[in-house]
């Protein structure tokens, strides 16, 4: 059975990858769309940067966030004074770790599925009185529907696996920051941990399968539901 | 009287440019010519999907482009019904919810009867189907369904007699004739192909095939 602080790193693990895929949900879904649908000078610039998280190391993107968001951070000591928001130490930080190691997951499919959707069906909508955001709402969204949940799925899982960034931005503090991969680390530091993270690993590996699978069944629920495409 | 008057110039990404001249009155009109003479293109610039370089267009009293005037009206607030050629029908819903999706957004004081139109289209043993579970003639029938109830005061039909199967083609033409007659909607349809429209269109334009310049 886990510890109480080996359940507190499930939770906190869970609330870190949901937090994560939520905030930056809304970015990735316009991303992928304006990435997918509209060409613009210096569209390339955005590709390599919304990908360069993927290929970066991840604690050189805890770096980079902790220069950025750090207490004396240009974006982090604006946010601390106008919100209150703290990402040094601190659960948040965990998320944005998480939210900026997973994102190009996150859009690359998204970016896909509204690739592949039909531009004259929101034409159609267009001239059945549709406004562009209603014809977004109504018709693009619910047939990218399938990429988007796939999306979501591969950047929660990352997120269930983040370290380096994590560390780096967030610590590792009991209870707070320390989320399943930082507390299998501390436990294999200690005597007989490889024994006792035996417990956290068959978590992650469930909760990371159950991801996958929910994925799967509600992509393929979607998919059957699109099945036919246009006619 | 006529009621659609177009003369615009409209510029294709590759270079060359299309020059369209015409006006169409109540009387269901037939655009013909061959392929790549821009007849779909003359559909898209009305509707307003795509835009011409320059010119006017209008539609009764209102004008839906102008480029002196600067004006260009967006496709949802043109009032203009447009049936392509594939039908283009939303995958993801019901035909009752496809049908639905312009009478919903454009609610008119005269909007047509939805029961009266599944009678007059045959659509009422359909409505809970999704277009994949569609034959060809029967999502044809949804897609001018759908276009009718969005309250259009132009209907525009894309190559409305394309099916293959001979059975089906005069199917299609006797359920256009219907709606033509019934709703009374000024119709602009094209085609490449004379013989099959004249059952429906009153006036026949020709499109040359040199015309883009």
């Amino acid at each position: 059975m886990l510890s109480a602080d080996e359940w507190q790193a499930v939770r906190l693990t869970l609330l870190v990858a949901l937090a994560a895929v939520a905030a930056s949900l809304p970015a990735a879904i316009a991303l992928g769309w304006l990435l997918a649908k509209r060409e613009f000078p210096g569209k390339f610039l955005v590709e390599t940067a919304v990908h360069l998280p993927l290929v970066l190391p991840p604690v050189v993107t805890g770096y980079l966030l902790l220069v950025v968001f750090g207490r004396q951070g240009p974006i982090g000591a604006w946010l601390e004074s106008w919100f209150g928001l703290r990402f040094v130490f601190d659960w948040k930080g965990a998320a944005l770790a998480s939210a900026v190691v997973g994102f190009p997951l996150l859009v690359r499919p998204i970016r896909q599925a509204f690739a592949a959707v039909d531009d004259r069906l929101v034409q159609a909508a267009r001239t059945l009185g549709a406004g562009p955001l209603d014809a977004f709402g109504t018709i693009l969204l619910p047939l990218a529907r399938p990429g988007i949940v796939s999306g979501c799925v591969l950047a929660f899982a990352r997120s269930m696996g983040e370290f380096g960034a994590t560390i780096m931005i967030a610590g590792n503090i009991p209870g707070f920051t320390r989320t399943i991969p930082l507390m299998i680390y501390t436990l294999l530091d200690s005597p007989a941990g490889t024994a006792r993270a035996q417990g956290l690993v068959i978590i992650s590996v469930v909760i990371a399968a159950l991801a996958l699978l929910a994925g799967e069944l509600l992509e393929r629920y979607g998919r059957a539901k699109l099945r036919g495409a246009i006619g | 009287m006529s009621i659609l008057r177009v003369s615009c110039e409209f510029r294709y990404p590759a270079g060359f440019a299309l020059q369209i001249d015409f006006t169409a009155g109540e009387e269901a009109t037939a655009l013909v010519g061959p392929s790549g003479s821009g007849k779909t293109t003359t559909l898209h610039l009305v509707a307003g999907l795509l835009t011409p370089t320059r010119g006017s267009i209008a539609l009764r009293d209102r004008m839906l482009f102008d480029s002196s005037a600067r004006v260009s009206l967006p496709p949802n607030a043109r009032r203009v019904g447009l049936v392509f050629q594939d039908y283009v029908l939303f995958p993801h819903l019901t035909v009752a919810a496809n049908l639905r999706y312009g009478l919903v957004r454009r609610r008119a004081e005269k909007s047509p009867d939805y029961e009266h139109l599944l009678q007059v289209l045959d659509l009422a043993p359909l409505v809970g189907r999704y277009p994949h579970q569609l034959s060809g003639g029967q999502r044809q029938r949804v897609a001018l369904g759908r276009a009718i109830l969005s309250s259009p005061d132009l209907l525009l039909l894309d190559e409305p007699l394309s099916a293959s199967d001979p059975a089906l083609r005069e199917s299609i033409s006797g359920y256009l004739a219907r709606v033509i007659d019934e709703y009374r909607l000024p119709t602009l349809l094209v085609t490449h192909d004379l013989d099959s429209v004249r059952r429906l269109a009153a006036r026949v334009i020709t499109m040359p095939a040199g015309q883009t310049t």
